[in-house]
């Protein structure tokens, strides 16, 4: 492919991007796929003109909060970044991300589906591998088929492998890669005894029993081993110990690196999120960043689109927590249970295609948690219906269930409350339309990135 | 007189749970406890025997293909003696998606063919067309179902199911895919013992059916205790909606 091929590729993208926005679509992929379509190896190509090289995320939970991340890092290491901060992570979105921002250093969040063949195009330095929940079976079909596909990549990908030792299901990739970098949590007071409902089963490589648990963190994240003694987790290089999680408001920890200890500080709440921190932490070691910009990167990150995100209105907090699975609904739920603030909660289910369009997994997510709520829980979107009835047996009282399909109507409701703090958990659809209605009503649009 | 009980065998929780099968199981153990029929769910694993006559209902959900092909060979190794015998003495067995193939004759995964129980008179092949998924409607003609006996849920799987000569299909599709995506039939019934691809899951879409299950199940001779149900048939409505007919 030539260079002047790519150039007029290149600059038609750009301006169906121009077009696009002033049309108000607001589409983010459209002009990669117009891209790739005239200059099939645009993404190789641009990738390989970055200086700095790039490093590739992916996982079922976490991609864009780790990214968000990674990216406060490598800015504090004087990188200028070329990042897929929307979360538009399939081709198209990286490659118009490519084409439109200038920088020495690719970030990317890869979707789970796509990984291969994107690392196989940008050729990144390190691949970093978080996890692997149930997700959209819909759309992404059985998870033992993205174990394989991701095993390719582990086997045959140029740069630094970096795993979660926690993960048995991402772990278990680690024999076919070359010196991989494991990372997890070190710190057993945080785990349970017992698994959640709908937890990965993970079985042994060599002989196929079931792993047993001696602590599990989240889902099926936890310290496990074969029972045959053929395989158990990874001892990981990076680690996270001494947890404490402080409600919404965020979490310590000590942050090792090769046994090197650092006391972190992050603004984002609960367990998972002390997860995203450590591998970041992970991958930035992997990319040669020093431990102090790790540490101070981490204190500086702030939530990412719609995770956890803070804002004001009407003279209270309200924070807004994406729910998409049952693994990150039930951490998110967790962490509502450990804040002591009283909350006037608005859950929002949509099954528009880029929420799953089947909504089967609200049973598998353990809202069972809210049980003993004493307020108000408003149940809004386009299956609010089936949401309210999820909670009426999940044990709520069906007199503190109110059904509000309308979204509009439903956050009106909420604002009505008299909770200390409104929290609002949407699917993803519906998290773009609550930030709109929420600087429609008056939270300041600069507080949203 | 002893207050019913429903004893429910939930077999293989642990590998055939991937469409929120709990879901299910919540809906007969609550729709029990309101009406204060007891509600017992024993889990049955891999390696577990089973005494026939200790049971009213036995649940098989869906799993991975790797799942599935242990709990397959479980089945016919510890099983399936006691699940016919079960089901010859009127116990309900409903078998969803994965557990609908495992109780018919045989299913294919890639070049092999995997025995099933045989309580149902179908056969699962797999084929080159893409996976049938999407929202779902069905008319049954269960007996003393409300209106047209219509079942609403989520369907996915990559199998095609027939039915042999004289099985019959739990409904007709309305709306969706079915068993194969060209015949029309959906699931497989042989007096208690159901089969279906339907999930959502499929009791907390479909209350009215799990009460038919309940009293199928019980041997009830006179009609469930009515409960409010109008968060329930509104989420049937809704499911209804989801796949483009009118409830």
């Amino acid at each position: 492919m030539s260079t002047v091929r790519l150039a007029l590729a290149s600059a038609v993208a750009r301006a169906a991007a121009i077009a696009l926005r002033a049309s108000g679509s607001g589409g983010t992929s459209a002009p990669g796929k117009i891209l790739l379509a005239l200059a099939p190896d645009a993404i190789a190509q641009r990738s390989a003109a970055l200086d700095r090289g790039s490093a590739v995320i992916s996982a079922t939970n976490g991609k864009t909060t780790t990214s968000s991340i990674v990216a406060e890092i490598m800015r504090g290491d004087g990188a200028t970044l070329v990042h897929n901060r929307a979360g538009a992570n399939m081709a198209g979105g990286i490659a118009a991300t490519l084409n439109d921002q200038r920088g020495d250093f690719g970030l990317f969040e890869v979707d789970e589906f796509w990984l291969a063949s994107l690392v196989s195009q940008l050729r990144p330095r390190s691949v970093l591998l978080a996890n692997l929940f149930r997700d959209q079976l819909d759309r992404y079909g059985e998870l033992d088929l993205i174990v394989d596909r991701w095993r390719d990549v582990a086997a045959s990908a140029t740069g630094r492998i970096v795993l979660n030792a926690d993960d048995p299901l991402v772990a278990g990739l680690g024999a076919v890669a070359h010196n991989p970098l494991f990372y997890g949590i070190e710190d057993l007071t945080v785990g349970s005894d017992n698994p959640q409902h709908a937890s990965e089963q993970a079985c042994c490589p060599v002989c196929g029993e079931q792993f047993s648990y001696s602590r599990f963190f989240v889902g099926h994240l936890g310290h496990y081993y074969c029972p045959q003694g053929h395989f158990q987790r990874p001892t990981p290089q990076v680690t996270a110990s001494d947890i404490a999680l402080n409600g919404l408001g965020g979490s310590t920890f000590t942050l090792a690196i090769d046994g090197r200890s650092y006391g972190a500080e992050l603004a984002m709440p609960g367990l998972y999120n002390v997860y995203n921190a450590v591998a970041a932490a992970a991958l930035a070691n992997s990319l040669g960043v020093s431990d102090e910009t790790i540490v101070t990167g981490i204190r500086d990150a702030r939530p990412a689109f719609g995770r956890a995100e803070t804002v004001e209105i009407a003279g209270r907090a309200c924070s807004i927590m994406l729910i998409k699975n049952p693994a990150g609904t039930n951490e998110v739920l967790r962490t509502l249970a450990s804040d002591p603030l009283n909350q006037d909660l608005l859950i929002v289910l949509n099954d528009q295609i880029a929420d799953g369009r089947d909504i089967s997994w609200i049973w598998d997510a353990d809202f069972e948690q809210l049980a003993q709520s004493q307020r108000v829980i408003t149940c809004s979107g386009g299956r609010a219906v089936e949401l309210g009835l999820r909670l009426k047996y999940a044990g709520v009282d069906p007199e503190r269930i109110s059904v509000r399909p309308v979204l509009d109507e439903a956050l009106a409701a909420t604002l009505d409350g008299d909770g200390e703090r409104l929290v609002i958990l949407p699917t993803y659809t519906a998290m773009l339309a609550v930030r709109e209605l929420l600087v429609s009503r008056g939270a300041a649009p600069g507080s949203f990135q | 007189m002893l207050e019913p009980t429903l004893r429910i065998a939930a077999l293989y929780p642990d590998q055939l749970n991937i469409y929120a099968d709990r879901g299910n199981i919540a809906v007969l153990e609550n729709r029990c406890r309101w009406r204060s029929i007891g509600c017992e769910v024993t889990a049955i694993g891999i390696g577990d025997q089973i005494d026939p006559g200790r049971f009213d209902l036995f649940y098989l959900g869906g799993g991975q293909d790797e799942d599935q092909r242990r709990c397959a060979a479980d089945l016919l190794e510890c099983k399936r003696d006691a699940l016919v015998e079960a089901a010859s003495n009127g116990a309900v067995v409903l078998g969803i998606c994965g557990g609908f193939q495992l109780l018919g004759h045989w299913y294919e995964l890639g070049d092999e063919r995997i025995e099933g129980v045989g309580l149902l008179d179908v056969e699962t092949v797999r084929s080159d067309g893409p996976r049938l998924i999407g929202n779902v409607a069905i008319e049954t003609a269960l007996a003393g179902s409300p209106a047209r006996g219509v079942l609403a849920g989520f369907e996915n799987h990559g199998g095609r199911t027939r039915l042999l000569d004289g099985a019959t299909p739990l409904g007709r599709v309305l709306k969706g895919r079915g068993n194969d995506g060209v015949s029309g039939d959906e699931g497989c019934r042989s007096g208690n013992v159901i089969g279906t691809y339907l999930h959502g899951p499929l009791l907390p879409a479909n209350c009215w059916f799990a009460d038919w299950l309940i009293a199928a199940a019980i041997g009830s001779e006179t009609s469930l205790a009515p409960l409010d149900d109008s968060l329930e048939l509104a989420a049937h409505q809704a499911a209804c909606a989801a796949a483009g007919v009118n409830a």
